[in-house]
């Protein structure tokens, strides 16, 4: 023990250990985890796994395996539970929200503690980050309960939701499901993460504490076992995943066709930018907060560290003298800026991508600081050197370790910075405003922070792009994601004329006039399918009406390549692309008799209504254009948090065979009106139409690209897009078969997919054929964060 | 200690180093106030950093109605910082403030009651603390406390020069004042509540360190804003800059609003991990305080007994 002369010599800081009797005496009485079933604690028959405590690796407790028995029984807990739930008045599940964030509130040492035990993260962090925001979700989602009725009129909860949540922030992940599940009225079944399920059974408690209706909160532990055996649950109506990407394509697969929502908050490898006219030391404590921040295990760190070239020594420079500072240890310890990663496992894989990138040739540099004898600790760094194509570059290392890279200019910034396949989130610093909001625009990411970093509320709308997932946790978008809009449903769809007849037909034929030669259209051209085929289209009679072009795989690649080409779309003013609609709408009406007596061929039961319809939903999308509006969002004091209905980019739409022409203008008019481009397949059985509407889309000042149409086979055609990775989204009307289909293919980049299930749908009804609905499934949100002052 | 470090020299007049320098105001609040967060002290070791930063004071008393008994007073508390029978407890028989911190005119009264214990004395001058009247009386005034046994002068600069951004006359102006200073330490007091962006901070503490002063400082005490920790913050990090420039190691003082124990920690914090350990030494930090001496001595107290004290068990200043 030193004397105090000496420590004023050396004035280090000494312990400052956190008591961890009462979380410890909390485990000693819970030896081994179970499950929270219908409102009982029952101990769970599964063979239990190691709960460990990664900074000392002593064995905690023990964790039930949940079983296909356990998930059936809390899925049926739930269901029973969900309709007295959802019926309970906005304000009685308010009441209940508040309870829980209030009881949050109070436990809140115990929870930090607990989780701190468990995860391995500092107390620092669960103290003064993880818990608050749990106890603020909480609160947050008691408001929207209690304003539920008015706030989302003709929304109805989605009704059992599985919930299977990381061990990275495990209550605080909980609480970002669970708080907005119940608000909309919803059950839950949630499965924590085998590594963690400490503090998701102490809020078990609280649930039981403040007396939450039985079967409301239902809590199975498991391994990746019992998660699927929750995802493909029959009795669940949605399931929200945060996780790794890689098990989030398991998902989508195993849910394909199932019918049930999915939301998923997947990986990041998110850039972090400086320009040179960054406040250099703000960017390297940026830097602290995002890769440095819970060991690293976060999937919206900024781990790629993008810096101008100029600045990029003096960066450098202090990053390695800030990183010299940096003290890991006893997590428990409160001046320890970086605990435990969470297990050995992650640790060993976190090394060994290190390993891979100094073989590739990167410089890997790491702080000094000595780390415990025992325990998963990693010694917090940086990489210089590495380049896009390194491997480091591209996989998300998921540890306190981040790549570096240098760039020119702004251009090349946001060049460097989209060149990956996630887009979760983004952090950039300058001092330069304009600069910075060109930036926050143009990057492809769900979060972007300027001037800061890893900067979270309840209020603001959390989740990625690309294959980062999609679904958003928070505020008024987070709360659309558990609700559903209950439309009725229509009989199975008829399956469609085939499109086989590729050789001469012979028999009874409308013939026009002159001949009509209907192509698709790709760029703003017209062109004959790739294949060099066409099929024979056939009248309400069964007549022939002509002959339709056959598009094939090739002409998917060339109408996406078009369209990707054509991103000055989503660039143009919004009144710049209603004044388009508009004028499409004029352009409509003056062949309104045309349509009218095409679609009469084709046996559309009311033909004059079905333009009619047309032209209106063109007007009313025209209208949207300019009002379809983010949001500013009340958030923390000093930060404008700005929501920002985004385009998707090229997005998939399959139209149904019911309404040809309105059905795919119903699809087409939403996507265009929010700024996506669309490679459209035109209704298989009634192709003619599109031959007609593209050349209406030519005189209508539509940018070449940005609708592009196909006519041919719908699941052949359908299949490709969705597993087109430029295809950032897609929709599909057409049989419930085809709708698993696009889903499993969809999984290769995780585009989001919207299908009807097959039915059949009154697309002249607004309530089933426009609306916000389109409009939100066409834009992803991005939220960006300018804390300000002077 | 305190003369044990070298004088600086300051630069030549260099904007390039500060005129593109920006700061970032919500990323320094942010930064300050994890500081706190992030580290802390307990036990023996909050102790010896408390006994530390009572090393560190520049007792001070800077008031209308001082008087020679006021500034005697002050004197035998400096000397005597902590009561006997707790320094003895501690281990800290000894123990004394950075500095006594007085008016020019109170200036001889404290050489005197501080004779022979090594502790200097620190004058105010160039018309503190508003530093508006002429620069030949300000310098004469500086020349006066020097010349009365001062041995560290607390300089006030012309706010209108940096809010104007008239560097190259702030930085006349400082240099003049060094050069009247001769062999007495010089602090330049910032008045960082009137210079309001932490930008201007920043340019400030730059020209003022170029310019040859041995401390910089954040407030006289009579602004309407005086020391915060983003403030410090900003002008630590511009110390640190300087350093890496130059490598003339430059002192920091806080001054105002700083009272309790807790303050003191939180600033000996900011030292620390922006700066290093050595940056914590009274050679190149000061606290410019009163009432903060009475809290420290306080929880010195409850160290020591492990009950809570109170204030009229220790020795006013």
């Amino acid at each position: 023990m030193p004397t105090l002369t000496e420590i004023m010599q050396t004035m280090e800081y000494g312990p400052a250990p956190e008591s961890s009797a009462e979380a410890r005496a909390w485990i000693s009485a819970h030896p081994q985890i179970g499950h929270y079933i219908g409102g009982q604690f029952v101990p769970g028959e599964g063979a239990p796994l190691e709960v460990v405590n990664p900074a000392t690796d002593e064995v905690l407790c023990h964790v039930a395996r949940g079983t296909a028995a356990e998930v059936e029984a809390a899925v049926q807990a739930a269901r029973a539970a969900q309709p007295g739930w959802a019926a309970l008045p906005g304000h009685a599940r308010a009441r209940f929200l508040y309870a829980l964030a209030r009881h949050v509130q109070k436990r809140e040492r115990f929870l930090s503690v607990l989780e701190t035990l468990d995860n391995g993260k500092t107390i620092r962090e669960t103290r003064d980050i993880d818990v608050p925001l749990v106890a603020r979700h909480f609160y947050h989602h008691a408001g929207w309960a209690e304003v539920l009725d008015s706030e989302f009129s003709g929304l109805a909860p989605v009704g059992v939701c599985g919930q299977i949540i990381p061990w990275n922030f495990p209550l605080l992940m909980l609480a970002w499901k669970v708080a907005p599940a119940l608000a909309a009225g919803n059950t839950v079944v949630l499965k924590p993460a085998d590594l963690t399920p400490l503090t998701a059974m102490a809020f078990a408690e609280i649930c039981a504490e403040v007396g939450l209706p039985a079967g409301v909160v239902n809590i199975v532990n498991g391994d990746g076992e019992t998660g699927a055996l929750i995802a493909g649950h029959p009795g669940i109506d949605k399931l929200a995943f945060t996780g790794s990407t890689e098990v989030g394509r398991i998902l989508r697969r195993q849910l394909a066709g199932s019918g049930k929502k999915l939301s998923l908050e997947l990986g990041g490898k998110s850039p972090f930018i400086v320009f040179e006219d960054a406040d250099l030391d703000a960017a390297v404590e940026g830097v602290v907060d995002a890769i440095w921040f819970n060991q690293g295990e976060v999937c919206c760190a900024g781990s790629r560290i993008l810096v101008q070239e100029g600045v990029a020594p003096r960066f450098f420079a202090k990053l390695t003298a800030r990183m010299g500072q940096l003290r890991v240890g006893d997590p428990l310890d409160k001046t320890m800026d970086m605990g435990a990663v969470v297990s050995h496992r992650q640790l060993a894989r976190i090394t060994a991508l290190l390993d891979q990138g100094q073989a590739e040739g990167a410089t890997l540099h790491r702080a000094p600081a000595p780390l415990p004898a025992k325990g998963a600790f990693c010694a917090p760094g940086f990489f210089t050197g590495t380049a896009p194509a390194h491997s480091v570059s591209q996989t998300e290392i998921f540890g306190p370790v981040a790549t570096t890279l240098t760039f020119r200019t702004p251009d090349e910034a946001i060049t460097l910075a989209n060149d990956t396949r996630y887009g979760l989130a983004a952090s950039v610093w300058s001092e330069n405003v304009n600069r910075a909001i060109e930036v926050a625009a143009k990057v492809r990411a769900g979060v972007v922070w300027i001037n800061a970093t890893n900067i979270f509320d309840a209020g603001a709308p959390f989740g990625g792009m690309r294959e980062s997932g999609f679904g958003r946790e928070g505020g008024r978008s987070g709360m659309l994601d558990y609700l559903t809009r209950p439309n009725p449903k229509g009989a199975p769809r008829p399956a469609p004329l085939p499109v086989g007849d590729v050789t001469p037909q012979t028999g009874a034929a409308d013939r026009p006039g002159i001949d009509i030669t209907a192509k698709i259209y790709i760029g703003g051209k017209q062109a004959r399918a790739d294949g060099g085929q066409s099929y024979t289209v056939r009248g309400a009679d069964g007549r022939g009406i002509g002959q339709a072009a056959l598009a094939g795989r090739k002409d998917v690649r060339n109408a996406v390549e078009a369209a990707a080409k054509a991103a000055g779309w989503g660039g143009v003013t919004a009144h710049n692309r209603a004044q388009v609609l508009y004028f499409l709408a004029e352009n409509l009406e003056q062949r309104r008799a045309e349509f009218v007596a095409e679609l009469a061929r084709c046996g559309s039961p009311d033909s004059e209504a079905e333009v009619e319809a047309t032209i209106r939903r063109t007007f009313w999308y025209a209208a949207q254009a300019d009002k379809f509006d983010g949001a500013v969002t009340a958030t923390k004091s000093q930060h404008v948090t700005m929501t920002v209905n985004e385009p998707f980019g090229v997005m998939g739409l399959v139209a149904p065979d019911e309404a040809p022409l309105l059905g795919l203008m119903s699809l087409v008019l939403p996507a265009l009106a929010t700024g996506n481009r669309v490679v459209a397949v035109a209704s298989q059985s009634h192709p003619l139409i599109a031959t007609r509407l593209y050349q209406v889309f030519e005189t209508s000042d539509l940018p070449a690209g940005v609708v592009n149409l196909l006519t041919g086979d719908r699941d052949g055609l359908a299949k490709v897009l969705a597993e087109h990775d430029e295809v950032a989204a897609l929709w599909y009307c057409g049989s419930a078969e085809g709708g698993a289909m696009v889903e499993t293919a969809s999984a290769g980049n995780l585009k989001p997919v919207w299908t009807d299930g097959g039915h059949l749908r009154d697309w002249t009804d607004p309530a089933q054929g426009q609306g916000r609905d389109f409009l939100h499934r066409a834009t992803q949100i991005k939220t960006i964060w300018l804390p300000y002052g002077v | 200690m305190t003369d044990h470090f070298p004088r600086m020299t300051g630069t030549a007049f260099t904007p390039d180093w500060f005129e593109a320098a920006v700061v970032n105001t919500p990323a320094a609040e942010r930064r300050a106030a994890s500081l706190g967060t992030r580290r802390t002290v307990k036990k023996d070791w909050q102790a010896a950093w408390l006994a530390r930063a009572i090393t560190c004071i520049d007792l001070t008393t800077l008031a209308g109605d001082d008087t020679a008994g006021r500034v005697q007073r002050l004197c035998a508390k400096a000397k005597a910082p902590l009561r006997a029978d707790l320094a003895a407890a501690l281990g800290l028989e000894g123990l004394t403030v950075g500095a006594v911190c007085v008016y020019p005119t109170m200036v001889p009264h404290a050489v005197k009651a501080l004779e022979g214990t090594g502790i200097p004395v620190a004058s105010v001058a160039t018309g503190f603390p508003a530093g508006l009247t002429p620069l030949p009386l300000r310098l004469a005034e500086i020349r006066y406390a020097v010349d009365q046994g001062a041995r560290e002068i607390d300089i006030v600069i012309t706010r209108e020069h940096a809010l104007t951004g008239n560097w190259a006359a702030l930085y006349d102006e400082i240099r003049q004042m060094r050069e009247a200073c001769g062999d007495a330490h010089m602090k330049a007091i910032l008045a960082t509540g009137d210079l309001r962006t932490l930008t201007n901070v920043y340019k400030a503490s730059m020209v003022a360190m170029q310019a040859g002063s041995d401390f910089i400082k954040t407030s006289t005490g009579k602004e309407e804003v005086n020391a915060t920790l983003p403030v410090s913050l900003t002008m630590v990090r511009a110390l640190r800059d300087f350093r890496d420039l130059t490598g003339q190691w430059v002192g920091f003082k806080p001054a105002g609003g700083l009272k309790t124990a807790k303050d003191a920690m939180n600033w000996q914090i900011l030292m620390k991990e922006e700066l290093g350990t050595r940056w914590l030494m009274p050679d190149l930090f000061r606290i410019g305080a009163s009432s903060m001496l009475g809290d420290i001595e306080r929880q010195l107290e409850h160290h020591v007994t492990g009950r809570y004290s109170a204030a009229h068990r220790h020795a006013l200043a």
